[in-house]
């Protein structure tokens, strides 16, 4: 692999965190669409008042500019706010249903529990036996109405609406989101699996996802966000709070398979408490544009995260993740690889930061991002970055961009391997270490067809 | 019996002339050695006849089963039965041995047939593990990635294993020998030799008379120059061995001369 090795430290400048305010943008959104007012439902208070501060705080936040450093490779301009409508009872009549193979179980042979998150409505099965473990794993609503004492203890607690517009557009907005609680001590054996359908044009969708590991409790969540290419803009805006429990263990596999008319906008966080473990599986293929925040808050003395990523753009995608990996507890360990490849007009953004607390001692913290380039049109930024304010620490980061060997690709094509199949080769070989990572035979499979399909 | 004919080829590598009217003919079921001093032009023969980008061919014909070669791209040619074991193999990070030979062999049978299916998984584990015994490989190395991390004894025997897989017609094996020590050495000559028959015909590319030992060779020729410059039988490499090169090119430049 010919690698031009990216040494750069960019020292991220520490800002408020909260963009200048200026009218809010030109969104056709307004109060009435906050679903715990719509249809005058008497919701819990709590979902409601915790809505309507996020819609505060929407209105008040300006769209993100290109002068804000977390946004200086992601232009929204062409974003065309105006046009996202909420996708009513009588559009979702007339979009496609999410086709079943969607709905196969990436991870293990079955699953005990599946979502599916559609224009429709949510569909909930999860089995007897970890019901009665008293896990609960169910849509937004549900949750509201039965398990407000859960929703309460989760909901906001890792991701703040004030985080940005975005992130208070989807904290305000959201009627589809997931709540999966398991209680203190539980292991569930068999995977949960959740499904957000949002197929359409010219339509917006909210997702708010809740995780609550409870200490000592132990459990694996696919969650996949999809929908067919359309024509039209469609905006998605979600916010993911993951929660892992003194002792707790979570195994996280998220795969964003989106249009590639959509704008994706996201803001992720995992808590990790002390001796907690996270391992962080994090796939997107999709969408016209991504701009992501994720982040580990390692706040427990002990804890250790893992987070896996894998991209592949083609087309005029532009993707845009933004990973942070917060040491704030002595002892904590974190291993982030993320490694994508970019076809025709392509562009990959890739911004990391180890940020090490003043006494958060003892900790070992990695980044890695690589990339291939596999078009002389595409186009992949890698910036990682240290913030290290600790003196005992272990801390490695790399960065690198390359493209195909020419002598590795003859090598191949000698031995009589097209040269498709000898470029697929050399793709997958370049994913081996993060497929590695991957237990999941579903996902790798998921992911080699996406490799088939984007390939040129 | 096919054989691969070399007529007047001339080929340029950045600009410059690397081989000047070189005239070969290699036949299944003999082994030719080409043997001669650095920058004689052995290598850019060999990258040459299996299509690599950076040679480019300002005349001559490369002839094998009916066509002329040189339009043919590298794969294709793979597929008509030429092999090229290089001198520097190149590692592919993250993908194994079995996995590159699975699509190597089934590239060839769909060359061969486009409706073909591939080689069902039981079957080629079967054939890859009869050519690692030939070979007196352990069978892990299969797991392996591509030549990553291989010594370079391993490196040269993946490169037999890879021609005793797909079993091609004429193979070139560019200094294979070079940088082993005695054992791998005969390791490498003995899978060579086990390939031996009517229906393989080898260029055997080296600086060293010693490989010969292993490999008797039944033609030997000499290049200098970028040209073919002596032809003759086993003997020619003693020859060599004993009395450097001098000799033959005072030889040419009587040629010339005269």
């Amino acid at each position: 692999m010919a690698e031009r090795k990216v040494t750069r430290v960019i020292k991220r400048v520490t800002s408020t965190g909260r963009p200048t305010a200026e009218p809010a943008g030109t969104f056709s959104f307004t109060k009435e669409m906050i679903p715990s007012l719509a249809n005058g439902a008497k919701e819990t208070t709590f979902l409601r008042s915790y809505q309507q501060q996020a819609w505060k705080q929407y209105q008040s936040l300006g769209l993100p500019q290109i002068t804000q450093e977390a946004w200086r490779r992601t232009d929204i301009r062409n974003l065309q706010t105006g046009s996202f409508a909420l996708p009513d009872k009588k559009k979702a009549a007339k979009l496609p249903n999410v086709p079943k193979r969607l709905l196969k179980p990436l991870v293990g042979k079955g699953h005990g529990g599946q979502i599916v998150l559609s224009p429709n409505g949510a569909n909930v099965e999860l089995s007897k036996t970890i019901a009665k473990q008293g896990v609960v794993f169910t849509d937004l609503a549900t949750a509201a109405k039965k398990h407000p004492e859960l929703l309460k203890k989760a909901l906001g607690q890792v991701v703040k609406p004030g985080e940005g517009k975005f992130a208070a557009m989807a904290a305000a907005l959201a009627s589809r989101g997931v709540l999966l609680y398991v209680p203190k001590g539980i292991t569930v054996d068999e995977p949960l699996h959740s499904m957000f359908w949002g197929p359409g044009s010219g339509l917006a969708y909210f997702s708010h996802i809740l995780v609550w590991v409870d200490d000592g409790a132990s459990v694996t969540y696919v969650h996949e966000a999809a929908s067919p290419t359309a024509d039209q803009q469609t905006l998605h805006a979600g916010i993911v709070e993951l929660h892992v429990g003194e002792g707790a263990s979570l195994r996280f596999v998220e795969l964003q398979s989106w249009g590639e008319h959509v704008w994706n906008f996201s803001h992720e966080r995992a808590r990790l408490m002390r001796d907690a473990n996270l391992d962080w599986i994090f796939g997107a293929l999709g969408s016209r544009l991504t701009k992501n925040f994720s982040e580990i808050n390692l706040e427990g003395e002990g804890s250790t995260a893992r987070m896996s990523g894998f991209y592949f753009t083609d087309g005029e995608q532009h993707l845009d993740h933004d990973t942070q990996q917060n040491h704030l507890a002595p002892h904590t360990t974190s291993d982030l690889l993320f490694k994508g490849a970019l076809e025709d007009k392509s562009r990959s953004v890739w911004q990391g930061m180890i940020h090490v607390a003043p006494d958060a001692q003892r900790t070992d913290g990695y980044q890695a991002n690589r990339n291939l380039v596999l078009s002389k049109h595409a186009r992949a930024d890698s910036i990682p970055g240290l913030e290290i304010q600790a003196d005992d620490v272990r801390c490695t980061h790399g960065a690198t961009v390359g493209k195909i060997d020419e002598t590795e690709l003859f090598y191949l094509l000698s031995r009589g391997i097209p040269n498709r199949d000898a470029r697929r080769l050399i793709v997958e070989g370049f994913f081996d270490p993060i497929m590695q990572r991957i237990p999941y035979e579903g996902v790798r499979e998921r992911f080699q067809q996406a490799i088939v399909q984007k390939l040129k | 019996m096919s054989e691969l004919v070399i007529h007047e080829l001339r080929v340029n590598v950045g600009g410059n002339e690397i081989l000047k009217g070189l005239d070969l003919t290699i036949e299944q079921g003999r082994v030719h050695a080409l043997m001669g001093p650095n920058g004689s032009g052995k290598t850019t023969l060999a990258y040459t006849l299996m299509g690599h980008p950076g040679y480019e061919v300002t005349s001559g014909e490369v002839l094998f089963k009916g066509q002329n070669i040189l339009d043919l791209d590298p794969a294709e040619r793979s597929h008509l039965g030429l092999f090229l074991a290089f001198q520097y193999p190149v590692a592919i990070p993250g993908v194994s041995i079995a996995n590159f030979l699975r699509t190597a062999i089934n590239s060839h049978r769909k060359a061969k047939d486009p409706e073909d299916k591939g080689l069902p998984i039981p079957e080629f584990r079967k054939l890859l593990k009869e050519k690692m015994d030939l070979l007196k490989m352990d069978h892990s190395f299969a797991g392996r990635y591509l030549n990553e991390g291989f010594s370079g004894g391993e490196k040269k025997r993946a490169e037999i294993l890879q021609m005793a897989t797909l079993n091609p017609e004429i193979a070139i094996l560019d200094e294979t020998d070079s940088g082993l020590d005695i054992d791998a050495l005969r390791n490498v000559a003995e899978g060579v030799e086990a390939l031996r028959g009517p229906n393989f015909g080898a260029l055997v590319i080296t600086h060293y008379q010693r490989i010969l030992n292993y490999v008797k060779p039944d033609v030997v020729h000499i290049m200098l120059n970028g040209k073919i410059a002596e032809t003759g039988g086993p003997d020619l490499a003693l020859k060599l061995e004993e009395k450097g090169y001098d000799w033959i090119r005072e030889k040419q430049d009587e040629k010339v001369t005269a």
